[in-house]
């Protein structure tokens, strides 16, 4: 420990400010994001046989080369996520609006890849607000999926203002199915919920395979694939035809801040943090720690199904294949640096959507592979999950307060 | 149905049945003999014949395929079915409910395979060394799992260090032959295990974010240098270590049907043997066993006795590691020859599923695997036999039967009591 005391002592600005630096929770996300940058910059540059051979001819030439090669990639990162902002002034001057929208392409693509990770987020922030880790958003994902799609193509003659609520409600509820199971579970029994939500993830994959392998099938197609959602279904689509951009991700935004509001504002939301943070105070205060974790898993896997719900009536209108998304473990990685905080998930589900977004061209233009993101998170979530990493590396203060850190707890009704 | 009888199988599990659910168990037992009676052996006809074929290895004793009756053999099955259920409403198996449980899924699957096969002919002992060879994976990555739970450190990124694993048993083997190559999977799982270690146990992480960013880093980081350098032709030399070659062993490979399943495979499939033996010995019979379990149950009360809990619960994590790298050796140098970006495909999490329903015990992780590598073969020959079931369920139930057991509905699987708790030293 390095903490001195200085309280009695006079002290400059200068290391009031320091030490406030210190225990602000935000210098260590922005820290962990940046941090995650480095080691991602670094990985870049020890995976490339270039600068082996720029650092065999000087030293200088091989610096040189390493800073070239990490500024390409992440300039190719941005200009595939936002786009070339050179040509979003030029189509802004020249007030086209074909052009336009042209130039913008790149931002709406990538908040049409934001989307599902709001909602993934804003779920997995809500488990762990209520101390649950719900690794399961994969599997929520997939049944709320198959299950808004369902809706979208066996309902026929309703108009868009009643079959695309309805369509996004059953996916949502198919999702809190999936959630409801675990939590249940892990009152009644005991089952803690990362096994039950990962073998609920496996049981979710099996049966979509199934179902689209043989009785949701549509039998004109060769390949398995669900029949398209009817065109009542189609959650609205604010531009032309390419550009994806959809109603979702408002609502996604919205979710986000109805779930603040309970979370924040209602007694219901103080009884899922309490029981988060200690289960055991909050029994002997009287809540029901059986009806709100049962209650807080199912709205957690019900959010997520929205975000299955969102994909296939805004985006891809039917489902070709199980395929794992991915969506659970980066939205837990985007709660953490959220800090479990659900309007805090719009700004993180935007870092992620946007850097997986431009990952692609990245790809292709720098030729680093798009898992170099997964990478970044990983790190993300060490130097998130480990504060003391951060500090000890950038020489901040340890905290005079001992730190909050995210964890689940685990209990049962039943001893 | 089939559902039901899986269900029951889960109570191999140690269990203490109330009377009621003794009860239930005899009359389901009945039941399903009924079931057998009434659907399966009406369905076929008197003079249906089922034939298992039982040579596959030239090598081995060749004896004559079991060639019987379908009606028969289904009587005969449903006639130990009733046994069994009878015994269990008169007398009740008390402790020994669960191997009786397990005898009775043997019936079962027996039963379905007469069936399902009658009129034509399956590969018996085919079906089961497949399961073997399935199992290995599940069960090594199990035994990973025990080390660290029996420590009291959850270890979920044993999928990320299986995949690490192949990568590094891949990439070094291609160079530098396949034993360096396992070596070199076991230090990367180790390494990982590491990081985990000092997140978990110095940083008191919690133990669940700690692994799950270790399975993002390690599919990330494979699949990301798998892009870059093994799908580039000019570095296509670094995925090519090829496999270990099956190695007969003398005399116990030469008994018919059970030398062809279990003494006919490669390296990985003896070392599984030995390294549950070895385990199943070590946990519970030495010193060290002890005291490595004493940081899972109670850790305080070991470090008051003068263990250091933290020096066992590093030594735990890191041997967690090493063996889940070598399972993870299994995809590349075991059965593929190279290595593929997804080729683990979950298997450390059924490995975390097998580590329950073994109830965090070696042999019942080996039980376990072997189930769940059964339900894999049985999946490559249901387009033989006339299975009413999709292979999508089959492929479902080890993670149905996971969640059932957890849940203590059959028979009722605990885990170590301090596990994934953080130790912290009472400072005086």
């Amino acid at each position: 420990m390095t903490t001195t005391k200085t309280s009695g002592e006079k002290r400059s600005f200068l290391s009031i400010f320091y030490e406030e630096l210190s225990n602000n929770s935000l210098t260590i996300i922005i820290l962990s994001i940046l941090s995650g940058f480095i080691m991602g910059g670094i990985l870049v540059v020890l995976t490339d046989p270039e600068v082996y051979k720029a650092f065999g001819t000087s030293i200088g030439s091989g610096l040189s080369t390493s800073w070239k090669l990490v500024a390409n990639t992440y300039s190719s990162l941005f200009l595939g996520a936002i786009g070339d902002p050179a040509k979003i002034g030029a189509a802004l001057k020249s007030g086209d609006s074909a052009l336009i929208l042209k130039a913008f392409t790149p931002i709406l693509e990538s908040l049409v890849v934001t989307t599902p990770y709001l909602f993934t987020g804003v779920a997995v922030a809500l488990g762990f607000k209520a101390g649950l880790f719900n690794i399961g958003a994969e599997g929520q994902v997939l049944v709320g999926t198959i299950a808004a799609g369902w809706a979208g193509w066996t309902f026929t003659g309703l108009s868009p203002w009643v079959h695309v609520p309805l369509a996004m409600l059953i996916g949502a509820a198919a999702g809190a199915i999936w959630g409801f199971v675990p939590g249940w579970l892990k009152v009644k029994t005991g089952a803690h919920e990362v096994i039950t939500t990962i073998m609920m993830n496996y049981i979710a994959y099996y049966l979509i395979y199934y179902l689209i392998a043989a009785p949701l099938r549509d039998t004109t197609q060769t390949t398995p694939k669900t029949p398209m959602i009817l065109q009542s279904a189609h959650l609205y689509r604010f531009f032309p035809d390419p550009i994806r951009f959809h109603l979702g991700f408002f609502i996604a935004i919205a979710v986000a801040f109805i779930v603040w509001f309970i979370l924040f504002k209602t007694t219901w939301g103080y009884e899922i943090r309490s029981v988060g943070l200690n289960p055991n105070a909050s029994k002997y205060a009287g809540m029901s720690i059986t009806t709100i974790t049962v209650a807080a898993m199912s709205l957690s896997g019900g959010i997520a199904g929205l975000a299955g719900a969102s994909e296939i009536l805004g985006v891809t209108w039917r489902q070709s294949q199980a395929l794992s998304t991915g969506y659970g473990f980066d939205s837990i990685a985007l709660a953490l640096l959220a800090q479990n905080h659900p309007l805090g998930v719009i700004l993180t589900a935007l870092l992620f959507g946007f850097l997986k977004s431009g990952s692609r061209v990245m790809q292709v233009r720098a030729g680093v592979p798009i898992y170099i993101i997964n990478i970044l998170q990983a790190f993300i979530i060490l130097f998130i999950a480990a504060p003391a990493i951060v500090r000890t590396i950038y020489r901040l203060k340890q905290p005079s307060v001992k730190e909050v850190s995210t964890s689940t707890v685990s209990f049962s009704e039943r001893k | 149905m089939e559902n039901k009888t899986q269900t029951e199988k889960t109570s191999k599990i140690r269990s203490f049945l109330s009377s009621t659910q003794r009860w239930i168990l005899g009359i389901v037992f009945i039941l399903v003999a009924v079931f057998m009676e009434l659907v399966l052996v009406k369905d076929l006809g008197a003079t249906e014949v089922t034939t298992f074929a039982t040579n596959i290895d030239s090598n081995a004793i060749q004896i004559p395929d079991w060639v019987f009756n379908s009606r028969l053999g289904l009587h005969v099955i449903a006639g130990f079915c009733v046994g069994l259920g009878l015994f269990q409403l008169v007398r009740g198996f008390k402790k020994k409910t669960g191997i009786f449980v397990g005898i009775f899924g043997v019936l079962i699957v027996l039963g379905f395979l007469i069936w399902g096969a009658s009129g034509s002919s399956i590969s018996f002992t085919g079906m089961l060394a497949v399961m073997v060879v399935r199992s290995v994976p599940i069960t090594i990555g199990a035994l990973s799992g025990i080390l660290s739970e029996r420590a009291g450190i959850v270890n979920i990124a044993i999928e990320g260090m299986m995949i690490a694993g192949a990568f590094a048993g891949a990439v070094i083997g291609s160079l530098f032959g396949l034993w360096a190559g396992v070596l070199a999977a076991i230090l990367t799982g180790t390494l990982l295990a590491l990081v985990h270690a000092v997140l978990s146990i110095k940083y008191k992480v919690d133990q669940i974010i700690s692994g799950t960013m270790i399975n993002i880093f390690s599919s990330g980081l494979t699949s990301y240098l798998y892009l870059k350098f093994l799908q580039q032709p000019a570095h296509a030399y670094l995925n090519q270590s090829g496999f270990f070659k099956p190695y007969a062993i003398p005399l116990l490979s030469k008994i018919p049907v059970i030398g062809p399943i279990f003494f006919n495979h490669n390296i990985f499939i003896y070392l599984m043997y030995i390294l549950v033996f070895v385990l199943s010995i070590a946990l519970f019979k030495t010193k060290w066993g002890l005291r490595h379990r004493a940081m899972g149950e109670y850790p305080k009360a070991a470090d008051t006795l003068g263990v250091n809990v933290f020096r066992t619960r590093y030594i735990a994590c890191l041997l967690s590691g090493a063996v889940a790298g070598l399972g993870g050796a299994y995809f590349s140098l075991g059965s593929v020859g190279r290595f593929e970006q997804t080729m683990t495909a979950g298997r450390g999490f059924i490995a975390l599923a097998a580590m329950i329903f073994g109830n965090w015990n070696p042999v019942g992780s080996l039980g376990a695997g072997m189930l769940f590598g059964f339900s894999e073969s049985l999946t490559t020959k249901l387009s033989i036999l006339r299975f009413p079931i999709p292979a999508e369920v089959l492929l479902m139930l080890p993670y149905v039967i996971t969640i059932v057991v957890l849940a203590g509905v059959v028979g009722r699987s605990r885990g170590p009591a301090a596990d994934g708790v953080p130790y912290e030293k009472e400072s005086l």
